[in-house]
């Protein structure tokens, strides 16, 4: 690495073009993995990583570029790619981003890791998340917030980078990693995308195995990629999904050639635009860009129809009681006893589990356990969460019917730009508002992808959200494809950590 | 429907977190401002809706009642933040 042209350039490839040089022996993953171990060092200010991995990731990548040598390259071979600390990775701290982990080394592999090792992806680190997954904002971490590589073209502030999945869009956006896995509840691999002017995709529920993955709301939770580009979505996801006999809801269907479904006209496609996605108080330049997007897929021979989702509005506030009920059942495992942060000088085993826990999360965490248990517990069951699961059922229904008069959805993926660190935190409602777009799409089990679409007036990103009927992932890539030419995003972040 | 303090008490023994006195009542703020706002999902006629149980339509696969994996005691240690041998240690539950 003497060229000090060299690093940054190797950084900034797609992974698609990496794994083309690769394939024809120009770079080598040992020069590549280098590359992205410099810049994440050189990266630390943005606190993207809460565990870089640098020696493993060259050691991989010396192991990739012999099995290169020998012609047994697989699909990722020497790519390096950045992991969410969610999933669990043998031997390699995972912790949640929480107290209560902070110290968790697994003794396996999240099987969507272990399908990337194994076609010959190389690991650079773990991603700095919300605590538990529990965030829009990154800010809720026990590691700290992540700061986004944009600034606003009029100031220094540092904003977030969205959350949960706050760790791995900082680091695809600041060319830290050719790609990297996120995962979305309710919004937490769009949402960060989007506002770091990157593509981030939630497969359909099932897809991916969540094996291994450290469970938030086990109903709504999926993997998936935070890439660059679509394609290199599009490659990502061929790898990461498949069926799992450890995972019972993995669905068993054959895993499509992603990047040559990707491939084509949407010449035909009927994209629907659901009118109550147009909110009160939205800012203006979030309905241009809406309306903008709508002019490219016409112009390139889709067919625009107006939709309706009439549920829309009860979307976030089913969601914050299901996805805390299930957080509940989910989170009552760490106890202080198998493994985790446990409390000093227990007088009895209560006292043991209640002050462990106490200590050990965040306060996010415990107001979404208690809210889980409150409308779990005896005589608020029906009132909220059966109701919940109703309203669950419209909401699912309302996509069903609207996809009987098109083939995908084009949304706004956030309600605005990148905010302020700090300045969402008071008000618990106004943070959950962000995922006001992304949401209905976890209730209702489909996939949906954000595509970085334009700059606000100041020069921060938005994005773009196309929503996909259940399995229907090729076709979801290739309107994701079609939005991305006309938008041709080039523009990049000023380097401002590395100064 | 209104949270105090007493329920945010009795809900945090529930959930065996300790949450320190001076944070119940600012608690049970958060957790109303939260319950008011989704109080609106009371506005929608649920009458013969079904509630989801699963999200994508499928069956849940079976399979043998098998042991398919084990012999992991070691690896199952190794996070223990007390443990002896192959136990975890806890304080005395029964007198």
């Amino acid at each position: 690495m003497s060229d000090p042209t060299k690093p940054t350039s190797l950084a900034s490839m797609t992974l698609a073009e990496a794994r083309d040089a690769l394939r024809a022996k120009k770079i080598s993953s040992k020069e590549l993995t280098g590359a992205f171990v410099s810049a994440i060092q050189a990266a630390r200010p943005l606190n993207a990583f809460i565990t870089e991995a640098g020696e493993q990731a060259l050691a991989m990548a010396d192991a990739s570029d012999r099995r290169i040598a020998r012609g047994e390259a697989g699909a990722l071979e020497g790519l390096p790619l950045a992991i969410k600390d969610l999933f669990c990775t043998k031997g390699v701290r995972t912790t949640a981003a929480s107290r209560i982990l902070g110290n968790f080394v697994p003794p396996y592999e999240s099987t969507v890791t272990q399908n990337l090792w194994d076609a010959g992806a190389v690991m650079l680190g773990k991603t700095n998340l919300d605590e538990f997954a529990m965030g829009s904002s990154n800010e809720t971490s026990f590691f700290g917030p992540v700061f986004n590589p944009w600034r606003a073209s009029n100031s220094n502030a540092n904003l977030v980078p969205g959350g949960s999945s706050g760790g791995s869009a900082a680091a695809v956006a600041a060319d830290l990693c050719l790609a990297a896995t996120g995962t979305d509840t309710g919004g937490s691999i769009r949402q960060p995308a989007a506002v770091t002017g990157r593509v981030g995709m939630k497969p359909t529920y099932g897809r991916c195995s969540r094996f291994g993955i450290v469970a938030f709301a086990s109903s709504l939770d999926q993997a998936g990629p935070m890439t660059k580009t679509v394609k290199d979505a599009a490659i990502m996801l061929k790898t990461m999904a498949g069926v799992d006999r450890k995972d019972s809801t993995s669905v068993d269907l054959p895993v499509p050639d992603y990047e040559k479904l990707m491939e084509g006209s949407v010449k035909g496609l009927r994209v629907g635009i659901p009118r109550e996605y147009r909110i009160d108080g939205a800012p203006a330049e979030i309905d241009a860009l809406w309306s903008k997007g709508a002019e490219w897929l016409k112009a390139q021979g889709a067919e625009i129809v107006d939709v309706s989702l009439p549920h829309t509005k009860y979307a976030l506030p089913t969601y914050y009681i299901v996805a805390p009920a299930e957080a509940s059942s989910n989170l009552a495992r760490y106890d202080g006893v198998r493994f985790g942060h446990r409390a000093e000088g227990p007088h009895d085993v209560v006292d043991l589990y209640e002050r462990s826990r106490g200590e050990g999360f965040g306060a996010e965490v415990q107001r979404r356990v208690l809210i889980g248990t409150y409308v779990l517990s005896a005589g608020y069951y029906d009132a909220y969460y059966a109701r919940a699961q109703k309203l669950r059922t419209l909401i699912a229904r309302d996509f069903t019917e609207a996809f009987e008069k098109c083939d995908v959805l084009l949304t706004p993926a956030t309600p605005g730009p990148a905010f302020a660190v700090g300045s969402k935190t008071a008000d618990p409602v106004q943070m959950y508002l962000n995922d006001v777009f992304t949401v209905t799409v976890n209730l209702a089990g489909l996939p949906g992808i954000s595509v970085p679409a334009g700059l606000t007036a100041n020069g921060l990103p938005l994005g773009l959200q196309l929503i996909g009927k259940a399995f229907d992932e090729g076709t979801l890539l290739r309107a994701a494809r079609a939005v991305e030419e006309a938008a041709d995003f080039q523009h990049s972040p000023a380097r401002w950590w590395s100064a | 429907m209104s949270v105090d303090k007493d329920t945010v008490r009795r809900i945090a023994r529930l959930a065996r977190i300790a949450v320190p006195e001076t944070r119940l009542e600012p608690l049970a703020a958060e957790l109303n401002g939260i319950f008011q706002w989704v109080e609106m999902l009371g506005e929608v006629d649920v009458e013969g809706v079904p509630a989801m149980t699963s999200v994508v339509a499928q069956k849940l696969k079976w399979r043998m009642d098998e042991v398919t994996d084990g012999g992991k005691a070691d690896d199952l240690m190794i996070n223990a933040p007390e443990g002896e041998d192959h136990f975890f240690i806890v304080p005395k539950v029964v007198e």
